[in-house]
């Protein structure tokens, strides 16, 4: 995996921000409406969901290549 | 010092000065301006500060913003301008921000009779900001006293943290008198804080007299201010609870301490049968009256409001025991006599009411005196 | 994870915050940390943030400053006496677009124009959205709300230029969807002397969106992505291609002039009096 990611779902409102801006729909909304990582193995870690969340619920961290071996 | 012959208004501005306001915002309005204008002057040889606005609520909201930022503040203004004040006054009674606010007072409603004399503002001065809100307001008679109560006005606001209406009117802040001032006042340091952020402190928990130790910005606290209902860390809860809690401690904040705040000035009360209820410029015709009342043989008394609100109700009521009657003499239609009225259970209450641009003449209230002289004795 | 480190600068114990979920708001506020924490000489315990009366006002609640929540409209006036009366803090101003322009309009362009060392940051959701979406003066022609029901025909203000035509000494606009542009448009605002202004456009998808058929959150931003013009692009375009939806974003006008508190001291001066 090249991210790590990091929900505060107490924070999250599911918008749904971060599942529209991903660009690979790597995240979706549970059936609670919060947040989750759908499919984790497409993420290109660009940060445009974290970038753009409105209720710092969503934190993307990128993983160094020997840390993800 | 040597004496000076200054204004109502110039004193006013010299208390202010002397108490240690370092800030004024205010907007031209006759007759409050020349307060404006000496603090223009004066201001910046001591450091301070002094700011035109471009409006009356821009003037209340920026000695706000100084008085929150450790300043001691004072604005002035008259008529239509302290009706536009009315909005952050109530700001600074909910958030309990220290500022004195001089009324000149000039005959309304609106416009009114710019700039004739009036004391039309009494009730607005208790009332005028919407909700239950406390609030103190003291009214001089002289050029002197002028400049005292605003060195008091300036240390009860510190004291309180309360908004405090120095409510005077055209008569006094126009008027020019031999005044010699006091080298040095008493004053009321700005509260501070006693406990440290890591000892838990919260800028709204009551000290023992009940008023809030509001740490100044800047010193690290980050404190939140607002003028939504609060409880004591400063932040808006929507209780019924701490709602009760917040208005009730305001108001018992300045009623716990009324018989301290609470001046009245008396004078030939002795002997007195009946009485003159006055304040501000008004008493100084009173005064008159009273005397020459008493050359002609009526035993009438002097009763000079020197805080209107707290209302000396304690005090009227006590007086009123030993009186047949009083007369209530005031510069507008009757506002402050239905104060006394709710006072005074004991014997009538007479209302000597002028509206009409012009001062009392001293006959005019002896006239109303002899009235009710004649209608007690007729009973 | 590490914690990120503008989070800080929150009060976290009060988050999350009120705001509809999906408000550009809280990207705003994240905007205005991350500049802070890019300034050295903004410091917590330096700063203080002012807001007014809205739902972009609320901000102030969550930061972790010396905050200030004042009257609807009155935030300029009681920011102006704080940095007055204490020069040596920062102040920043948090509003929105009726606080600002309608209540607080005649306060705005006279805080521009003494150009008081403000920062004033008004997060335009062209709408009241906290009392439930009626229009304001920042409502574009056309759109409805429910104090226009039948879309609104009160010609809009353009707060950049109002900003620029009365003094302020920086003025810029970004939007929720171009959030590192945004960041730095705060930044420099922050940076300079004298009464900064950013408009920074944010989506209302509760009382505005909705109301106008603009889709979700997401599809507010795309069309703040798709219309919104870098001003040196917009410079060149054509009039007839500055159409639609289209509006320019960046650096409008930026001019060195004294700031009020700086001029002030020049009062105390001619006056003999002591330094402040």
């Amino acid at each position: 995996m090249k991210s790590e990611f990091t929900l505060k779902l107490e924070r999250c409102k599911g918008c749904g921000i971060c599942v529209s801006f991903c660009p690979k729909q790597v995240l979706a909304l549970d059936t609670l409406g919060k947040v989750y990582v759908a499919h984790h193995e497409n993420c290109i870690a660009c940060g445009q969901c974290e970038l753009r969340c409105p209720d710092y619920a969503i934190f993307m961290d990128k993983v160094k290549k020997e840390a993800a071996k | 010092m040597s004496a000076r012959l200054m204004q109502g208004n110039e004193a006013i501005a010299e208390g202010a000065l002397a108490a240690g306001v370092r800030f004024f915002g205010g907007y031209p309005i006759t007759p409050s301006t020349e307060i404006a204008e000496s603090l223009a002057k004066l201001l910046p040889k001591v450091g301070g500060t002094f700011v035109q606005m471009e409006d009356e609520i821009a003037s209340m909201g920026v000695v706000l913003g100084a008085s929150l930022a450790g300043k001691k503040v004072l604005t002035a203004s008259s008529g239509p301008g302290i009706s536009l004040k009315q909005e952050l006054i109530g700001y600074a009674s909910a958030a309990e921000i220290p500022a004195v606010i001089v009324n000149v007072q000039r005959v309304g409603p609106s416009t009114g009779q710019p700039t004739a004399p009036s004391q039309g503002d009494v009730m607005q001065a208790r009332w005028g900001t919407h909700g239950d809100h406390s609030i103190i307001v003291l009214s001089p008679w002289s050029v002197r006293e002028a400049f005292d109560i605003a060195v008091k006005s300036v240390n009860y606001a510190e004291r309180f943290r309360v908004p405090v209406i120095l409510l005077t009117d055209e008569i006094v802040g126009h008027l020019r008198e031999n005044v010699e001032l006091p080298a040095e006042v008493e004053i009321y340091p700005r509260r501070l804080p006693k406990i440290s952020r890591a000892e838990g402190y919260e800028p709204y928990a009551p000290d023992e007299d009940l008023v809030p130790n509001v740490a100044n910005f800047g010193e690290g606290f980050h404190i939140h201010v607002t003028g939504l209902i609060h409880d004591e860390t400063g932040f808006p809860v929507g209780s019924p609870k701490i709602t009760r809690e917040a208005i009730k401690r305001m108001h018992e904040k300045i009623s716990r301490a009324q018989d301290e705040i609470i001046e009245v000035h008396q004078e030939f009360m002795d002997d007195a049968q009946f009485a003159v209820v006055s304040f501000g410029g008004t008493a100084r015709t009173a005064y008159e009256a009273v005397l020459n009342a008493r050359k002609r043989g009526q035993k009438v008394g002097f009763v000079r409001l020197i805080t209107i609100f707290p209302f000396a109700e304690k005090i009227l009521r006590e007086l009123s025991k030993n009186l047949r009657g009083l007369v209530v003499a005031e510069l507008n239609f009757g506002q402050i006599v239905n104060e006394v009225e709710r006072a005074v259970k004991n014997c009538p209450v007479k209302l000597c009411a002028k509206y009409d641009m012009t001062i009392f003449e001293p006959e005019e209230i002896e006239a109303s005196i002899d009235e009710l002289i004649a209608e007690v004795n007729a009973k | 994870m590490i914690e990120r480190s503008y989070e800080k600068f929150f009060r976290k114990n009060r988050l999350p915050h009120l705001w509809c979920p999906g408000c550009g708001n809280g990207i705003v506020m994240k905007a205005i940390v991350q500049a802070i924490e890019k300034n050295p000489n903004f410091t917590q315990d330096n700063t203080v943030i002012v807001s007014g009366i809205g739902c972009s006002s609320r901000a102030s609640g969550y930061m972790d400053f010396d905050t200030l929540h004042t009257a609807h409209g009155r935030a300029i006036p009681f920011a102006t006496g704080v940095k007055l009366a204490r020069p040596e803090l920062n102040v920043i101003v948090i509003t929105g677009d009726g606080d600002c322009t309608a209540i607080g309009g005649n306060h705005f362009i006279h805080g521009c124009r003494r150009n008081v060392d403000l920062t004033v940051i008004l997060f335009n959701n062209n709408i009241y959205g906290m009392t439930g979406g009626q229009a304001s003066p920042m409502t574009p022609l056309g759109k409805k709300a429910t104090t226009a029901p039948y879309g609104s025909v009160d010609r809009p203000f353009d707060a950049c230029k109002l900003a620029e035509a009365a003094g302020a000494t920086y003025v810029a606009r970004s939007t929720a969807f171009h959030v590192q542009h945004l960041v730095k448009t705060i930044e420099d605002g922050l940076n300079n002397r004298g009464f900064s202004f950013i408009e920074a456009l944010v989506q209302c998808p509760t009382a505005y969106g909705r109301r106008n058929k603009m889709g979700d959150p997401a599809k507010m931003m795309a069309w703040m992505r798709d219309n919104a013009v870098m001003k040196n692009s917009w410079d060149k375009l054509p009039d007839e291609k500055k159409t639609g939806d289209k509006f320019p974003i960046g650096l409008f006008y930026q001019a060195q002039t004294e700031s009020y508190d700086a001029a002030y001291q020049h009062v105390r001066e001619i006056a003999g009096g002591v330094k402040q």
